[in-house]
């Protein structure tokens, strides 16, 4: 059940025609807001914002290959207390789209009256980098689909997405796709739900005849990108092995908490790390530096950066928002990302695949795991 | 390390662990006194994070004891807990970290003998392998 159509694209003016889709989206009252990347009059970033009004998408810019937050935390914010009444359409990149599959599945998002409009994604500069770009007058997407023609991957990309095992969306309800797409002549629209094949119906494109160059080409790219992520896996665990790599590793980590309160599966309204749990009087410390000799004030960085390992790693979806939230710069998404892999390897799961299957940590089968309890 | 005495963390559900240690007390059964028990209401109910506090604060070892899977008081509390600390040994594995410092033993009520066991071997193991570098380690 899917249906694939084929967009021209005009002068090589991808944006326009993604932008005719959405003015139209609104316009045909195919839903009743967008949740889309928008270019700020400031013309050095690109943020999600709501539209309601057509008018207001001249500047959308869905394919900024730029990430300021997860946006599965902003339909989280949207949809926790009740989606709304009216349908609205949400544009997401692949690791959005799974970090809300996630949110879903632990109550904290719902997919009532939402239309996901997933986009290729072959990766994303940092709000600095992006900012930066732009400021020296290159425009961050022309060098996007430049280097994509090419062949080549930009080496100022984020680290998550130069190892991203999914520059394709799941589970969305249509697709905005151009990988592997000669897309200076045309674009491709996928509807994978009845939902999105609705919306498709009311459009005259053409037949999108491209899939099978697509497909072999993301084959070939994603051959590419596993090679790489596993490489950065070994790296990473030479790196960080053992108690003294692991602090230095973490040395510059200064319990702001950032990278918790960005990660898009750090779900809870209390973090326990920021509980009472974790307040002491002062004999507490006293004892603590008397017993070691000395401490580490603030005290528990590593004990924080483990334990959110040991809560969040199941559901760890890659984005790399913690390192990109880092005020010193800990490029905590390797080791995020490696942990992660290893631990969700153990159940067979993949995050953000299949919303019906659930989280590793709230079910379990009773002949697994037998090793456990004797070695 | 002739006189290394490890120090073990236990988190020792009510009704099976903590009820067998009691076994093995009241049975005059001796074992080496490294273990700090603390009682728990159900092994599922032991974070991740507690066992990494006590990691991170230097015990050489902690032990996680529970009812035997399918006996649990609460159902299924235990093979949630076999999930958890299946999890929390792949992250430290993954991290080079000494994952062998965490034990998980399934122990009942009535077996004592097997609580005094645990200890004793949990004990030579981590003679074995020596203090936890942790200990020392002022900046973790």
């Amino acid at each position: 059940m899917s249906k694939h159509l084929k967009v021209e694209v005009k002068n090589g003016k991808i944006k326009e025609a993604i932008n005719f889709f959405l003015i139209e989206l609104l316009k045909k009252n195919l839903v009743s807001a967008l949740l889309v990347p928008r270019e700020l009059p400031s013309k050095d970033n690109v943020v999600q914002s709501l539209v309601s009004q057509p008018d207001e998408l001249k500047n959308a810019d869905v394919f900024a290959p730029v990430l300021p937050v997860n946006s599965a935390r902003i339909i989280s914010e949207m949809t926790r207390l009740g989606s709304g009444k009216a349908s609205v359409g949400a544009i997401l990149r692949s690791c959005e789209i799974r970090a809300l599959i996630e949110l879903v599945k632990l109550k904290q998002a719902s997919l009532d009256n939402l239309l996901i409009i997933g986009i290729d994604c072959p990766g994303t500069y940092s709000v600095k980098d992006y900012k930066a770009l732009c400021q020296q007058g290159i425009y961050p997407e022309d060098e996007l689909f430049k280097n994509l023609k090419k062949g080549m991957e930009d080496v100022r990309i984020r680290e998550a997405c130069k190892v991203c095992e999914y520059p394709v969306p799941s589970n969305s309800d249509l697709t905005f796709g151009f990988l592997g797409v000669d897309f200076e002549k045309n674009i491709f629209f996928q509807a994978n739900t009845s939902k999105g094949e609705k919306i498709l119906d009311r459009f005259s494109y053409l037949e999108f005849d491209g899939l099978k160059i697509r497909e072999e080409f993301i084959f070939k790219y994603l051959k590419q990108k596993i090679k790489k992520r596993d490489e950065l896996f070994a790296l990473t665990q030479k790196e960080v092995k053992g108690w003294e790599n692991l602090i230095s590793f973490f040395s510059a980590c200064i319990n702001c908490h950032n990278c918790m309160k960005v990660c898009p599966v750090c779900y809870c309204r209390e973090c326990f790390f920021e509980s009472a749990c974790f307040e002491f009087n002062g004999d507490k410390y006293l004892n603590w530096a008397k017993k070691k000799g000395s401490i580490k004030m603030p005290k528990d960085t590593a004990l924080f950066h483990l334990g959110r390992m040991a809560h969040m790693a199941t559901s760890c979806v890659g984005c790399g928002a913690c390192e990109e939230a880092c005020p010193n710069n800990i490029p905590l998404l390797k080791v995020f990302k490696t942990v992660a892999h290893n631990v969700q390897e153990i159940f067979q799961y993949v995050p953000g695949k299949k919303l019906q299957e659930p989280l590793p940590l709230t079910t379990f089968k009773e002949d697994e795991l037998q090793r456990v309890g004797e070695d | 390390m002739a006189d290394f005495e490890p120090k073990i963390v236990g988190f020792l559900c009510n009704w099976c662990t903590y009820a067998g240690a009691d076994l093995a007390g009241t049975s005059r059964m001796q074992y080496p006194s490294t273990i700090r028990p603390i009682r728990v209401m159900c092994s599922g109910s032991v974070d991740s994070a507690y066992i990494l506090r006590a990691l991170l604060e230097g015990a050489d070892g902690v032990l996680i004891g529970g009812c035997h899977p399918g006996d649990c008081h609460y159902v299924s509390g235990n093979y949630k807990a076999r999930r958890r600390v299946t999890v929390l040994k792949t992250i430290l594995k993954t991290l080079g970290l000494d994952d062998e410092r965490v034990w998980v033993r399934w122990i009942s009520a009535s077996e004592g003998k097997r609580y005094a066991d645990t200890i004793s071997e949990m004990t030579a193991h981590l003679k074995k392998i020596g203090p936890s570098p942790a200990r020392k380690l002022w900046s973790l």
